[in-house]
């Protein structure tokens, strides 16, 4: 990128401007924008390492990197987390009417509402006793290292829009996604891989389609971006060399370009230059790291067992194992899309096939991060962009935003323990309540920064990742 | 007040380090001349009070509005005065921004903002000077401002430049020298084309020395068919133009006539405001043209969604504020998208402004959720096509409906003589006697004396039986099957799982499938009902019950069209029985016969049986149902009724197929318009807000025409945008032109030239743009020429140490900027460089190469990819089909747009993808393959001969010494490696569609596609100085 952009990206952050123009800043200011100054952060630039506004963090970090396996569809959290009796006791019956009368309802508008007992029992699990599906026996087993969040509430009842806003913060697009906003907070410790990078699979129910826009850098420079691992064809698109060039012949082609952009670069000294040399440095870098990436030849039987998976074949089991490999190489936000949970009808059945896909790999990856020892600084989130509904849509369940749930761990997120609580039919948030843009504040809380101070300016307003709320929920942190 | 003396120092000390600092908005500038308000107080106010003391009226405090003079010069509600002009220290403002009591201090410490000792200094001067005020300057009425005075007179090649020049004068800075003619040609082949010059443009302009020489390009330029293009691909960001609805499954849906709209309007150079009022209002001209029709497809570009179980009304909402956010953004340079929930915080635009413009869209037809309509968008001469066809339905209507007024006349006569006929037996079933047969199963078929056929042998295999029937009959309707119960059935009868027949009429020499249809049966058990027979699945059935019809069961099928027949006339009759399970019934003996009256069912007489009994009823005690089935059958069994409704049939297929292949677009439909009420925090579900009517901003429209009395349309809405009550059109308009002739407008947001925009660099400048443009009529190539004739474009983009250090961003245009080329004019240098460019413009979009996958996560259908092929792998990348959520992957990497909202700024990055696409996208390694054999084509010679010839092509310049050398090493390394490796260099050189030069040798392409390839990949080659 360009030096100047990156000089602007500075200066047009607030907090930063009315640091440096009350203390020492004047000086730091003036000596940005001499050209001895670009030297230094042209240099930066072409090493490729773009080192965060956020520079030092607001406060130590209690979390490095963030996985977040994203159960696209919207998970009924009456099947997965939050057990409710009472809803069973009302099984077949109407929906009392204080619950719904005036809510926002999606494919159930205009029809009758009955309720839905839940369609899976639930058991207690490890010392905390937390209470989960048995459709979810493997993160069970985990639940003394996860904190369970029962009291999520989003804004967005279809699902296009509640992906939007779950990972922007609103529902208009345009804006950067979180962990747009995070690279450009933090940057990436990783120089081989973008810092930001997604994956999908599928499997379970109806794939709800997942927009590019989900992890797009929005107004911030598309160097933000999340990087997209296709599941067949290049890992990353365009890595691979043209058919007859082999990685010597590339080399020499890039050699020359570097070679003539410095020439040309003592004709009109464009620091540009600098950049596109690094750029052109780190794309050959990925050509080798993305194959050594996704070869995991050298994983152990009984870690391939673990995740249940042999690789390959684009799985969630299969994701949760790259996610681990990336989390080690050190890429600052790796986020999992698994398109199964959309189950309007046979939510029975549903939820058990979709955990099918879900629920070991899930599990394996926590216990694979705490016993390499990343798991207390690798925040991992689990959860969908909504609930379901306590009514009854046939046998299944429709869109719900008032309520639902998601599970974290590592990070600093206390483990062991549950957070907030719906009403006793699961339909409203009603303990704790977080939102969105608290889970937000949250996040961005254990990374060090403070969500009002990672601010962009753009359309003449200073943006950022949780609008104008968001509060971090402070009793879920160790 | 201890703070007084002490902060007056560090503000000296500030005041004094200030000309060390480099220009950067308004401290730079604070430093000529008095203060003004617009560009030194404004900007502080709105940082840092609006918020509490802005627009917002829900939210201020103390009563205090200091976005407005009479409000802010008001006594306070607390006694007292804000602003006392010529005395701080009297005024409230001044002492509450520097008390050093933390609780009163403005702004309040928990607000996050805070002032700076030269801000407060700012202020405090302000206030001395008089505290003179300015309205807003992008909402002041446009005047033609003064030519400023300048030292150097001879600079200067037209107004623009005095502006540029005099303020450099004010900076002590001169202007840098001017470009090379070869720089100045690329630099406005790429601003204005969007395309790099041939070699041939450029030995025109290199080899013309008179003084007329650049005018005569710009000339040229402007008047290319590209022009259009190129700033069609800037207002399509604006317009937020894409080929998909965007949400969710974002599905295609037709709007490209709409972007060959904008391409044919820039090219024709259509005044601007003619190019406005179209677009938002085309639909309502009065016998408003197509092009118009086609022009308010603007209205219609905003997402939509076709997602279940979401609402229409919250849609329509959606829909509504988009049309606002854009519309504002477009033509007020102003984002008004927070008005939707609350009062914007710093320009006057309320809540109920944002919905009073919402609806003015209220009468746009449309559906909240669902597939949207296109209009047919047809030729003349297809419209003539079109009036044909339906004349020809319309002749086939009058005479069917003649005939059957006839037919019913001569009713009782067709019944007397179909009853006669019936008793005669004319209709029976006739059976027909097999010429063949033959089982796929182990069974064998014989033939008996009655024309049954009885199968022998295993039972419990899976029998296909295949008939073969000759006959002489004409105009047959059915075919029926007779069976008995064998003695060998076990306990479940027989299925028939499939029945098929295929016919050769006597003159015919083809089998044809018929398709069977009114399927009857004489019984059929509950789930094996007897059209299960005909539905193509093999796993269902007819099976009858144990109810015989005297002693057999029957199947009787229609055909859909009665077979011609007549001497030697074959059919082909297939009975399948694909059930596994051994226990399953087989046929055991069966007989086919063939029907010649119309909807035959089983009965031996073939008449459907109610016919039958009603014909046999006297006329006036039939039910008046039965009397209709009666006049009905007549009518259908009538061969000239048949033949006429098999032409109605066909000459409407032929008309909807017409149709199906005439472009559409979504054009504007107006309607009664929809209520349109302020929602509440922007909630849909509220209805409690209060209804609004069709209004311009308020704070703007007391400057404009109103007309009370009656609803105000879209087309009032679009006068007004382009009239002078409202500057901002012109303005942000002129302002974007800038950027595209110098990577930043005048102000430097491009789309809020509101509080919190920037102040321009140049005000007058901007002014006497955009004055210039609506006093030339809106003529936008008049405004680009100027600006591109000006001195100050033709500067060099090359700067000085020096001046980089004062002018980093180039504010002051002592320089040319430099900056990467868009995204879609990559990809169009690489085409074009290459030879390869397709050079049609318009059409539908197009699919050029894209990695296999990338659009597997798209569902509601699923599809593929699929690239195009020939000429649509090479056209511009305006062209390239815009898929909202998963645009051009090769696209997306140069910072292309989505497109789903309104973008007036480019981002501009440098990124490792990048890299990679300009390295392995294949459509840069054909360009770069092509480029090669365009060289080895054009030249003979030695290496740098032919390297001249490709620098030529590409960067419109011979290369230097040592480029040869290097690229010569590189050619010379690559020759011997693909020597070594011809299957290597196969592969390599067989990248894209475009054919291989024949007799080119293998490696030697090779050699030189991995040169073309450096080439392609230079920082030179995507720049634009």
């Amino acid at each position: 990128m360009n030096p100047l952009q990156e000089l602007d990206l500075r200066l047009t952050r607030r907090s930063f401007l009315s640091r440096t123009t009350t203390g020492i800043g004047s000086l730091a200011l003036a000596s940005l924008l001499r050209p001895q100054a670009f030297s230094q952060s042209a240099s930066d630039a072409q090493a490729g390492k773009w080192r965060g506004v956020v520079n030092p963090t607001h406060w130590a970090p209690r979390a490095k990197r963030v996985i977040y396996l994203c159960m696209a569809g919207g998970p009924s959290h009456l099947e997965t987390l939050d057990y409710k009796p009472a809803l069973a006791e009302l099984h077949g019956k109407p929906m009392p009417e204080s619950f719904t009368k005036g809510q926002q309802i999606a494919q159930l508008q205009g029809q009758k509402l009955n309720c839905l007992g839940p369609q899976h029992t639930f058991s207690l699990h490890g010392q905390s006793g937390q209470q989960i599906s048995d459709a979810l026996p493997h993160i069970g087993k985990i639940a003394d290292d996860i904190c369970i969040v029962r009291s999520l509430h989003t804004e967005q009842i279809n699902h296009d829009p509640a992906h939007t806003f779950l990972n922007t913060g609103t529902a208009i697009p345009g804006r950067p996604s979180m962990g747009s906003w995070l690279l450009y907070g933090l940057g990436s410790e990783c120089e081989e891989l973008p810092g930001f990078i997604v994956l999908v699979s599928s499997g379970g129910g109806q794939d709800q389609p997942i927009a590019a826009r989900q992890w797009h850098s929005g107004f911030l420079p598309s160097r933000f971006q999340g990087v997209q691992f296709q599941s067949k064809g290049d890992p990353v698109l365009y890595v691979s060399r043209p058919p007859g060039v082999r990685m010597q012949d590339q080399k020499d082609v890039i050699d020359r370009v570097k070679s003539l952009n410095s020439q040309l670069n003592a004709t009109v000294d464009d620091p540009e230059i600098g950049t596109r040399i690094s750029q052109y440095e780190m794309a050959f870098r990925m050509q080798s790291s993305v194959p050594d990436l996704m070869d995991i030849s050298k994983e152990p039987e009984h870690v391939l067992e673990r995740y249940g998976t042999k690789g390959g074949d684009g799985s969630f089991a299969a994701n949760c194992l790259l996610a681990r490999r990336l989390a080690e190489r050190g890429v600052r936000f790796i986020q999992l899309y698994h398109r199964g949970w959309d189950h309007h009808g046979g939510v029975k059945r549903g939820v058990e096939v979709t955990a099918g896909h879900v629920d070991r790999a899930s599990a394996a990856l926590i216990t694979d991060l705490k016993e390499r020892g990343m798991l207390e600084d690798t925040l991992v989130i689990w959860g969908g962009e909504f609930g379901r509904t306590p009514m009854a849509q046939g046998d299944g369940r429709d869109h719900h935003i008032k309520g639902f749930s998601m599970w974290m761990a590592g990070g600093g997120i206390r483990p062991g323990t549950s957070h907030g609580a719906t009403d006793e039919l699961g339909y409203n948030a009603v303990d704790n309540v977080v939102s969105v843009h608290d889970l937000h504040a949250t996040l961005l809380h254990q990374l060090g920064i403070d969500h009002k101070r990672l601010t962009f300016r753009f359309q003449g307003r200073d943006f950022r990742l949780t609008d104008v709320s968001g509060e971090v929920v402070k009793p879920i942190l160790i | 007040m201890n703070f007084f003396p002490c902060s007056l120092v560090l503000m000296g000390a500030i005041a004094l380090a200030t000309p060390l600092l480099a220009v950067d908005g308004t401290d730079a500038q604070q430093k000529t001349g008095p203060i003004q308000f617009n560009r030194d107080i404004r900007p502080i106010f709105s940082d840092n009070c609006y918020a509490c003391h802005g627009p917002d009226h829900n939210k201020r405090k103390a009563g205090l509005r200091l976005d407005r003079k009479d409000e802010a010069f008001k006594e306070l509600e607390s006694g007292g005065f804000a602003i006392v002009p010529g005395n701080p220290s009297q005024s409230q403002l001044y002492r509450l921004v520097t008390t050093s009591d933390e609780d009163d201090r403005m702004p309040p410490i928990k607000t996050g903002k805070h002032l700076s000792q030269s801000q407060k200094l700012t202020l405090r001067t302000w206030i001395q000077q008089g505290a003179s005020w300015e309205e807003h300057w992008s909402y002041n009425p446009l005047k033609r401002p003064n030519q400023p005075a300048v030292k150097h007179s001879s600079w200067p090649s037209n107004p623009i430049d005095e502006f540029i020049l005099s303020r450099l004068e004010a900076e002590n800075l001169t202007p840098a020298g001017d470009a090379s003619k070869v720089t100045l040609l690329r630099r406005l082949s790429f601003d204005l084309t969007g395309l790099p010059p041939s070699p041939e443009d450029a030995a025109d302009f290199l080899s013309d020395p008179s003084d007329r020489a650049y005018e005569r390009l710009v000339d040229r330029i402007l008047s290319l068919p590209q022009y259009g293009e190129r700033m069609a691909a800037h207002w399509l960001d604006l317009v937020r133009y894409a080929d998909t609805d965007g949400f969710h499954a974002d599905n295609y849906r037709s709007v490209y006539p709409y972007r060959d709209y904008v391409i044919a309007a820039f090219n024709q150079n259509m005044p601007f405001d003619r190019f406005t009022i179209e677009q938002i209002a085309g639909d309502l001209i009065p016998d408003g043209t197509q092009q118009q029709k086609i022009a308010s497809t603007y209205n219609r570009l905003n997402r939509t969604t076709e997602e279940g179980g979401s609402q229409p009304k919250e849609y329509l909402a959606k829909y509504a504020a988009d049309r606002v956010r854009t519309t504002s953004s477009v033509w007020l340079g102003a984002t008004m998208g927070c008005a939707e929930c609350h009062d914007h915080k710093f320009d006057p635009f309320t809540t109920k402004d944002f919905y009073s413009l919402a609806a003015f869209f209220a009468d746009i037809k449309e559906v909240g959720v669902g597939k949207p309509a296109g209009t047919p968008l047809p030729t003349p001469a297809q419209e003539a096509e079109l009036d044909r066809l339906g004349t020809a339905i319309t002749a086939i209507e009058q005479e069917l409906t003649g005939h059957t007024n006839h037919l019913a006349a001569a009713q009782k006569e067709w019944e007397t003589g179909t009853l006669g006929a019936l008793d005669q037996g004319h209709f029976d079933w006739v059976t027909i006697k097999p010429v063949q047969y033959s089982s796929e199963g182990n069974s064998t078929l014989v033939l008996r004396e009655d024309l049954s056929i009885a199968v022998e042998g295993t039972p419990e295999d899976a029998p296909t039986h295949t008939i073969l029937l000759a006959t002489d009959r004409t105009a047959i309707t059915g075919i029926r099957i007779e069976t008995t119960p064998g003695s060998e059935t076990g306990d479940a009868p027989f299925r028939l799982t499939g029945v098929e027949v295929e016919a050769m009429s006597g003159k015919s020499i083809a089998w044809e499938r018929l398709k069977l249809v009114g399927a009857t049966a004489s019984s059929q058990k509950d789930k094996a009902a007897v059209a299960a027979s005909i539905d193509g699945k093999s796993n269902t059935g007819w099976s009858p019950t144990d109810n015989l019809e005297n002693g057999r069961h029957l199947a009787a099928f229609g055909f859909e069209k009665p077979v011609s027949g007549g001497a030697g006339t074959q059919f082909r009759v297939r009975l399948k029985q694909e059930s596994k399970d051994p226990n399953q019934g087989r046929l055991q003996n069966f007989r086919l016969s063939l029907a010649t009256v119309p909807h035959p069912d089983f009965n031996d007489h073939g008449l459907p049986v109610d016919i039958q009994k009603a014909l046999r009823l006297p006329t006036d005690q039939r039910s008046e149902k039965e009397q209709q089935q009666l006049v009905r059958f007549h009518i259908d069994f009538d061969a000239r009724t048949v033949e006429l409704g098999n032409q109605l049939a066909a000459a409407r297929g032929a008309k909807a197929e017409f149709e199906k292949s005439l472009p559409t677009t979504l054009a504007t439909v107006s309607v009664e318009p929809r209520t349109m009420r302020v929602l509440n925090r922007g909630n849909w579900m509220d209805e409690s807000g209060q209804e609004v009517l069709p209004a311009v901003p308020e704070f703007l429209a007391g400057k404009g025409p109103r007309n009370p009395t009656e609803r105000q349309s879209r087309l009032d809405l679009a006068s007004w945008l382009v009239s002078d009550a409202n500057p901002t059109a012109a303005r942000s308009f002129v302002n974007r032109l800038w950027k595209i002739c110098f990577g930043y407008g005048l102000s430097r947001v491009l789309d809020d030239l509101g509080s919190q925009g920037e102040w321009p660099t140049h005000p007058e400048l901007l002014d006497w743009l955009a004055f210039e443009f609506k006093s030339s009529g809106w003529n936008v190539k008049h405004v680009l020429k100027q600006i591109v004739l000006s001195h100050t474009y033709r500067q060099s983009s090359i700067a000085s140490a020096a001046l980089r250090e004062r002018d980093p961003y180039n504010r002051l245009y002592a320089r040319q900027s430099r900056f990467r080329l868009e995204a879609e004019m990559i990809r169009d240098s690489a085409l074009a460089v290459s030879g390869l460019l397709a050079t049609e413009l318009g059409g539908r979009s197009v699919k050029p190469y894209q990695p296999e996958g990338y659009w597997q996560h798209l569902n509601f259908p699923k599809r593929t990819y699929q690239a195009d092929k020939g000429d649509n792998l090479y056209r511009r990348g305006l062209y390239t089909f815009l898929c909202r959520t998963f645009p051009h992957p090769s696209l997306v990497a140069f910072d292309a747009p989505s497109r789903e909202e309104c973008t007036a700024n480019r981002v501009i990055s440098n990124n490792p993808l990048q890299a990679l696409v300009l390295l392995n996208d294949p459509t840069y390694v054909e360009a770069a393959r092509s480029l090669a054999q365009r060289t080895l084509q054009d030249s003979t010679g030695t290496f740098r001969d032919q390297l001249d010839r490709m620098f030529r092509f590409a960067l419109t310049r011979s290369p230097t010494d040592r480029e040869v050398q290097e690229l010569a090493d590189l050619h010379a390394e690559q020759l011997a490696r693909y020597g070594q490796e011809p299957e290597a260099a196969a592969r390599l050189i067989a990248v894209g569609e475009h054919p291989v030069l024949k007799n080119a040798e293998p490696a030697q392409l090779a050699a030189w596609t991995s040169v073309a390839r450096v080439v392609l990949n230079l920082h030179e080659f995507i720049t634009r100085y």
